[in-house]
């Protein structure tokens, strides 16, 4: 745990060392912030909510958190670090979950410091404040959701341009999986309950769910059980690929 | 003594490739097993697989008693491993990245600060402490790595050419302190100098194609050389010929080659026959004045020799059996 903790004390300080993180930082609060004025029509609508904020997270972070994600285990191979990592005392558990959370900790710095938005809604009208924070709540989530692919991606190549691509790919097929594009691609020929059990990996479903201002147990327990998986994966592929 | 590093067995294949082949053997306290053989010789996969990094084919590896496969945390505790090549973190400092280090490797607070500031005084870092440590040269950051393997005072070091990349006054430097520290542990290094080896090391192992190929303290393995023994002369160049006829009527004298020579000096070596003592027998003509002999001395036996007889024989074995 204390090596844990130590690993994600590491990583996280190495956002800040380079100009990676305030070039993240910065670019995903612009556009955060102009999707939810410009595209969102923030002020048009006339709602004391934060709608209009939160629909364009799914959007955002298929191309932000894989540029997050993408170096994770991938500039280790490449470096030869992950030679001295994976020497030292510490068990591979704690070596991907210490990566994995200090890559979460900077996107759950990245949401919070969107919140002058969550200062103007409350300063224009009386929005209610549960469904925000089950909204940013949804966000984290998904955006944990997207890392936990990311990482898992990244352990399996040395180059980071393919494991952002990947990552992103497979991000867009999980965000859109409940869209009728492709349902109606499988509803054709494939039996009802893989058209249903595809439809219930969408994170878009998930996410909107809980921008409702509801916290479902279901919802929860879905992106909790991917990071799960996928970190689990992403253990297995270290421990199958780090020597080449 | 007790084996502080068992290695029993040991193999790698990579597909079709068989990189390390049944390699065997141990280091005790205070041993300096010097790890030789050319490139591609299967050195670095093996240290790889004892540091726990690859998972061997077949075979195990015990650290103080820790199987590095089963008690994989326990084994790595007790190892201090600087992987070839010296990786760091480029954009961490070394006072950041030792820190790190010291940390996951629970080295206790009480002892952190002292034992960072032996590291970074014996490798002398404390002039680039706090630059980022891709800004540093090649010198530097291998003593970053030495630093960081000698941190937390492991039972056992395991170097993988800790030399290479640095200048004769570095390398005099790092092989002083692998002496002093090699005396409380058990250490294997890996090198292709083989003066490195004559230094520091103890023992030798050289190893070819994934094999070892010989196995012996450095005196030992130069006594296997044809040089071992062989007398060199060294006398103007006008009494060269008078020389070779008294060599060639020495019954000690297996045959006599010429060698470099200075200006107006001849060099001519004497090879002994097998169990002859050739120097005795060649004190008389050394001493006749009629030689002139300005210079005389015993060769111990070169080990660059020997290097190239045990690893260039099997090259040229295999390849016959090859074609």
């Amino acid at each position: 745990m204390i090596q844990t903790l130590t690993i994600f004390r590491r990583e996280f300080s190495g956002y800040f060392a380079t100009p990676m993180a305030y070039v993240f930082l910065v670019i995903f609060l612009v556009f955060a912030a102009a999707l939810t004025f410009y595209l969102g029509n923030f002020f048009e609508r006339g709602q004391a909510d934060l709608a209009s904020f939160f629909m364009w997270h799914p959007w955002l972070y298929l191309f932000l958190i894989p540029a997050i994600a993408m170096r994770l285990w991938s500039e280790e191979r490449k470096q030869g670090t992950i030679e001295l990592f994976l020497t030292l005392p510490i068990g591979l558990g704690q070596a991907v979950l210490g990566k994995f959370l200090a890559a979460w900790a900077f996107t759950g710095v990245a949401l919070a410091l969107t919140f002058p938005i969550w200062i103007t809604v409350n300063w224009l009208g009386a929005p209610d404040n549960g469904a925000i924070l089950t909204g940013y709540a949804g966000s984290f989530l998904l955006a944990g959701g997207i890392l936990a692919i990311g990482a898992c991606i990244s352990a399996t190549t040395k180059s980071q341009v393919i494991a952002f691509v990947l990552t992103a790919a497979v991000a867009f097929v999980f965000t859109v999986s409940g869209s009728a594009i492709v349902l109606n691609f499988f509803s054709g020929w494939a039996p009802d309950w893989l058209t249903e059990a595809i439809r219930s990996f969408s994170f878009l479903t998930h996410f909107n769910a809980m921008n409702r201002g509801v916290i479902d147990i279901k919802d929860v327990f879905f992106f909790g059980s991917l990071i799960a998986l996928f970190l689990f994966a992403n253990a297995i592929v270290v421990d199958i690929k780090k020597a080449g | 003594m007790e084996s502080m590093v068992a290695i029993r067995g040991l193999c790698k294949s990579f597909g079709p490739i068989r990189a390390v082949d049944d390699i065997s053997f141990d280091v005790r306290r205070g041993e300096v097993l010097g790890f030789l053989g050319p490139n591609g010789a299967g050195k670095s996969t093996t240290m790889k697989m004892i540091t726990g990094f690859l998972t061997p084919s077949a075979g195990s590896a015990r650290i103080c008693g820790h199987d590095v496969a089963a008690a994989p945390v326990k084994a790595k505790a007790r190892i201090g491993y600087l992987p070839e090549g010296a990786p760091a973190y480029p954009d961490m400092t070394p006072a950041a990245f030792l820190g790190f280090i010291a940390d996951i490797r629970r080295v206790p607070s009480a002892d952190r600060a002292r034992r960072i500031d032996f590291a970074v005084d014996r490798t002398q870092l404390r002039n680039v402490l706090h630059q980022p440590i891709e800004t540093l040269s090649k010198g530097f950051k291998r003593r970053v790595g030495l630093a960081q393997a000698i941190l937390h005072d492991p039972e056992v070091l395991i170097l993988d050419e800790p030399t290479d990349g640095l200048d004769p006054n570095q390398k005099h430097e790092v092989r002083a302190l692998i002496a002093e520290l090699a005396r409380e542990k058990a250490t294997i290094i890996s090198t292709h100098i083989l003066e490195e080896v004559d230094a520091v090391c103890s023992r030798a192992l050289i190893i070819s194609q994934g094999r070892v190929v010989a196995d012996g303290t450095p005196r030992e393995l130069e006594a296997r050389s044809r040089w071992h023994n062989a007398v060199t002369l060294i006398l103007p160049r006008a009494r060269l010929d008078g020389l070779r006829a008294a060599l060639a009527g020495c019954a000690a004298v297996a045959s006599v080659e010429d060698g470099t020579a200075d200006a107006g000096l001849a060099r001519v070596t004497a090879f002994p026959r097998v169990g002859a003592n050739l120097i005795a027998e060649l004190g008389t003509i050394g001493r006749d004045p009629a030689h002139a002999i300005e210079e005389i001395r015993v060769e111990r036996g070169r080990l660059d020799e020997v290097f190239r007889q045990v690893t260039g024989a099997r090259t040229s074995a295999s390849a016959r059996a090859a074609a």
